[in-house]
């Protein structure tokens, strides 16, 4: 569809972390991103959760150029982002921009806010003078000018990741990464940098790929959500569908494990699922599908089959065996509330 | 802290002047908080005296020393082995020479040899160790650091001795010697901080954006490296200006009548116990000029110690 | 003079710091109290003081730039400040416990998990001085069953990198309970983890407290856990304590401003968009603002505010804030603001 910013198909990504045995090496691999599959709009925020270990960084990772994938395809409006491996020409570098977790360290602590913003325009801007194009970013993401000439220790927090979201924007991106964007901040701050995209969104037109483990904030952001496990997308819908009919086991647990701060909060979260044991090591990956060593629902079937992603409604996919034959989902193997 | 209207932001003219200015601010306060934690430490001030002073009397040496006529050929029998003295504060060697103009004399030489050879290493070293860092765990890497480890495998004073005593003895020759084999601890500290550095967010920010290697590695990296390397260049003026008295002092450096060092307190040493003034001021001089480097090298470190990434 | 003494009472604590442009006055008359049995929480954002309140307790501030000009810290009824070393050692361990935020860094990568637990349990009491290594060895175990961890026996061998974060988290917990200490304090304990492994040990850290009986400082920025895991609640603002209430009754009825809009700006389950969160930041502590340290935030600020502090004013039983807006003059109108 020409509405599809970006389309990922089947991407993988494996990592050699190390050999074993002595005569035959065989390699050690993390399956950091196992077959996912998914497609971005044209001004939609996909929102993208899973805890440590889901993969989430990774694809963000490749969307950027920061990692090559081990396999599948990652297309931006066509074009196959790593057509020529991990060098990526410039126009298409300019159109897809990423902010990181951890503003203390994506922004280089000897170097001017100007300096920092000037690298963008430099590079993707060379003739146009840089210096009227900062006061203007700054300008947009509310920021006095004076700020310029500052470093970014001397920022606080919430300030830096709105100099790191200014460069985001310095290229003028179609598309822009956000790798939990507010984490590393303290909960006061963290409204005035999302109402700040959501604003910038509006007016500049932009596509959000929003990655976060905090499921309360991706309900204020989201416009569709996919949840991650090991590697691979457990279940995918639009945002009111998502939080009120989840269906998948794990984000059900995950929904019923959140810490909320009032009633109403409670009352719309799943009953609550205890998860016992430990998250598999992404090494030795169990057999079939990765959840079930600790999903409720477990079935013979799930410790042998991997299951494949099904749709249950409208835009909504779940990859579960609860949910293979593609039959009106029963009160009895989705337990919501 | 209410933000000014946007009118009044966009008001105050964004010249260049008024840039300028402002970074001079920022830098005259760092500067400003810099030289207090500095100043907690008395042995870092008595370094960074001793380095000045040392500096002082280099540059003007001909016309502090008492005698700058006794650092170039001169004899003197009449006044020879007189010992210290008001005329003479350091005494006089065996053909009557000021032992203090040579002295300061023979600090110029040391802090040129100084200077000279990490003109040389620090570049060369600090770009390879840039590049290889950067490049790690490619054939790039492999080979800049393993001909590193060939330099450094041989013992550092034997290779000196090795080249300095193949070429011919003077003082540009044993600065060649030095510097050959001195370059690679460059390379190593430099190696070291940029295989960590560019883990970093930043440098991944800088990569996705496009920017061209050079800009990562000086741009990005090197600034964030330039404290351990002055700190490691002043501890290194100490040893360069030991290893160069080495030199003088086996006879593969500076020559006779050039003062130098190192050489005056080995041709000194044969009129110990009773001539003691001929060795002992210069062996002082190099003391008090190494530990002057070295304290001012630890009051750095201390200094920039948790104030980069 | 009758009652027992409460088991921690911390009175009108300065905390300063001596840095180069001059002094930073952290913490500015905090007041504090745990009772027997009871789960605290202290709740509040990054460079309030909080961790800077609990090393005071533990007496582990770094000495040269800290100063503590006044208040005191009693512990039973003994002020911990005045302890001399070994009366602190003993406090440390079987009186007062703590774990840490980032459990990686808690625990020495180059020792096996037997050979960190080994010791503490060696050293919390005097009858376990003397018993050989392998008696202590399989006293290690039972702070690890007591955790729940898996296959304790193996675990004693591992090293902490060959465990996972939650794992980790729990051994540290069972290190710190394993003193039986009275009172345990929790830095953060479910930070580093992910939602689904914070969910279990703070809840594994709930059952642990209410079966040994101990008392519990739970000291974290994220409101949930704490209405999940607590009895009674402080909220930390700029080296001050502005207001402390029991648990359900801060979060039926905040009243601090600063607590409302912490309350506001975290999101919602229920969605409805991002609260704008609170405008400004933490003011400087070498310059605080005169009067009440929030003033300059604050939406309902008032000319008494700019001058003086507020002091804990009593809304109703055990629920207090430090906030003009209901002291005795306004106390007409504090029905309606409450609400």
């Amino acid at each position: 569809m020409d509405d599809d910013i970006l389309i990922a198909q089947d991407l993988k990504k494996h990592f050699v972390i190390g050999y074993e045995g002595l005569v035959n090496r065989r390699p050690i691999t993390v399956k950091a991103v196992d077959g996912v599959s998914f497609r971005v709009r044209r001004g939609e925020t996909l929102g993208l959760v899973g805890e440590s270990g889901s993969g989430k960084s990774t694809i963000a990772y490749m969307a950027v150029g920061m990692v090559q994938p081990s396999g599948g395809t990652l297309t931006f409006r066509g074009q196959d982002l790593f057509a020529n491996g991990m060098k990526r020409a410039l126009p298409l570098r300019k159109e897809i921009q990423i902010v990181f977790q951890d503003p203390g360290s994506s922004l280089n602590p000897r170097r001017t806010i100007q300096q920092i913003l000037e690298l963008p325009l430099r590079i993707h801007a060379p003739g146009v003078d840089p210096g009227q194009e900062v006061v203007r970013l700054l300008d947009l993401v509310d920021l006095p000018p004076e700020y310029m000439h500052k470093y970014p220790q001397m920022l606080s927090g919430g300030e830096k990741q709105i100099v790191a979201i200014a460069r985001a924007l310095a290229t003028n991106p179609s598309l822009v990464i956000l790798d939990e964007p507010t984490s590393a901040l303290d909960v006061s701050v963290q409204g005035k940098i999302i109402n700040l995209l959501i604003r910038l969104q509006r007016e500049l037109d932009l596509t959000y790929l929003f990655i976060t483990h905090d499921l309360s904030l991706m309900r204020n952001v989201a416009s569709r959500v996919a949840i991650m496990y090991l590697g691979k997308i457990c279940e995918l819908a639009d945002a009111e569908e998502f939080f009120q009919y989840p269906q998948h086991p794990y984000t059900q647990m995950l929904l019923s494990s959140i810490p909320v701060v009032s009633e109403a909060e409670e009352a719309v979260k799943p009953k609550k699922i205890i998860s016992t044991g430990e998250i598999p090591s992404p090494v030795n990956l169990p057999v079939g599908c990765s959840f079930h060593t600790r999903c409720p629902h477990v079935m013979d079937v799930c410790k042998h089959v991997d299951p494949v992603l099904v749709e249950t409604g409208a835009g909504h996919t779940v990859r579960c065996h609860l949910f293979e034959q593609p039959v009106e989902v029963t009160a009895q193997s989705v337990a919501v509330r | 802290m209410a933000q000014p209207s946007k009118v009044e932001t966009l008001a105050p003219p964004i010249t260049r002047q008024y840039v300028r200015q402002l970074q001079r601010r920022n830098r005259m306060e760092n500067l400003g908080r810099g030289w207090y934690k500095f100043s907690r430490n008395p042995l870092s001030i008595l370094g960074a005296a001793t380095v000045l002073l040392v500096t002082l009397l280099a540059i003007f040496a001909p016309w502090i020393a008492p005698h700058p006529e006794h650092a170039a050929p001169f004899t003197n029998f009449a006044h020879a082995h007189l010992p210290p003295s008001l005329e003479y504060p350091f005494g006089t060697d065996e053909i009557g020479r000021d032992i203090l103009s040579r002295v300061i004399f023979g600090f110029r030489l040391s802090l040129w040899m100084g200077v000279v050879v990490l003109a040389l290493v620090v570049p060369v070293g600090v770009v390879l160790g840039l590049i290889a860092g950067y490049a790690q765990g490619t054939r790039l890497d492999t080979i800049i650091m393993r001909l590193t480890d060939v330099f450094l495998a041989v013992p550092p004073l034997i290779l000196a001795l090795a080249i300095a005593s193949v070429l011919e003895p003077n003082l540009t020759n044993s600065m060649v010697a030095v510097s050959l084999m001195w370059w690679p601890w460059y390379t190593r500290l430099v190696y070291g901080l940029a295989s960590t550095l560019r883990n970093e967010f930043f440098v991944s920010s800088a990569e996705t954006m496009g920017a061209s290697t050079s800009h990562i590695l000086f741009r990005e990296l090197l600034p964030n490296m330039i404290s351990p390397i002055f700190t490691k260049m002043s501890l290194d003026m100490g040893w360069v200006i030991i290893i160069g008295s080495m030199l003088s002092f086996v006879g593969l450096g500076v020559q006779e009548p050039t003062p130098a060092l190192g050489t005056m307190v080995a041709k000194g040493a044969r009129f110990l116990p009773d001539q003691w003034w001929v060795s002992i001021f210069p062996a002082l001089a190099i003391v008090a000029v190494v530990l002057g480097f070295n304290l001012l090298g630890d009051g750095l470190r201390d200094l920039f110690a948790g104030e980069e990434v | 003079m009758s009652a027992p003494p409460r088991l921690l009472e911390v009175k009108d604590l300065s905390v300063h710091f001596k840095v180069y442009s001059g002094v930073l006055k952290v913490l500015d008359g905090v007041n504090f109290s745990v009772d027997a049995g009871e789960k605290v929480g202290l709740v509040g954002e990054t460079g309030c003081g909080k961790t800077t309140t609990m090393k005071a307790i533990l007496r582990i501030l770094p000495h040269p730039p800290a100063i503590v000009p006044k208040g005191e810290i009693l512990f039973k009824g003994e002020d911990i400040l005045r302890m001399k070393p070994d009366q602190m050692r003993r406090v440390r361990g079987p009186g007062i416990s703590m774990v840490f935020q980032d459990p990686t860094a808690a625990l020495n990568p180059v020792f096996t998990i037997g050979e960190q637990v080994g010791p503490v349990i060696r050293y919390s009491s005097p009858e376990n001085r003397g018993l050989s290594r392998r008696q202590i060895r399989q006293k290690a175990l039972v702070p690890l069953q007591e955790v729940a961890l898996a296959d304790p026996e193996r675990l004693l061998d591992a090293y902490p990198i060959q465990l996972s974060g939650g794992m980790r988290q729990r051994v540290c917990i069972g290190m710190a309970l394993a003193t039986n200490p009275e009172l345990l304090i929790a830095d953060e304990p479910g930070t580093s983890l992910d939602v689904t492994i914070q969910d279990q040990v703070i809840r594994l850290l709930g059952e642990l407290v209410e079966r040994k009986r101990t008392s519990v400082i739970l000291i974290t920025h994220s409101l949930g856990v704490v209405r999940e895991m607590t009895d009674r609640v402080y909220v930390m603002y700029a080296g001050n304590m502005v207001e402390v209430a029991p648990t359900p009754r801060l979060f039926a009825n905040p009243l601090h401003p600063y607590t409302r809009g912490l309350m506001e700006a975290v999101p919602k389950l229920t969605g409805g968009g991002m609260a704008m969160g609170i405008p400004g930041r933490l003011p400087s502590y070498q310059h605080p603002p005169p009067g009440c340290r929030f003033h300059t935030r604050c939406p309902h600020v008032m000319p008494v505010c700019r001058r003086e502090k507020p002091p804990l004013f009593r809304v109703e039983a055990g629920h207090e804030v430090a906030c003009f807006l209901y002291g005795p003059e306004v106390e007409r109108h504090s029905s309606e603001l409450a609400a």
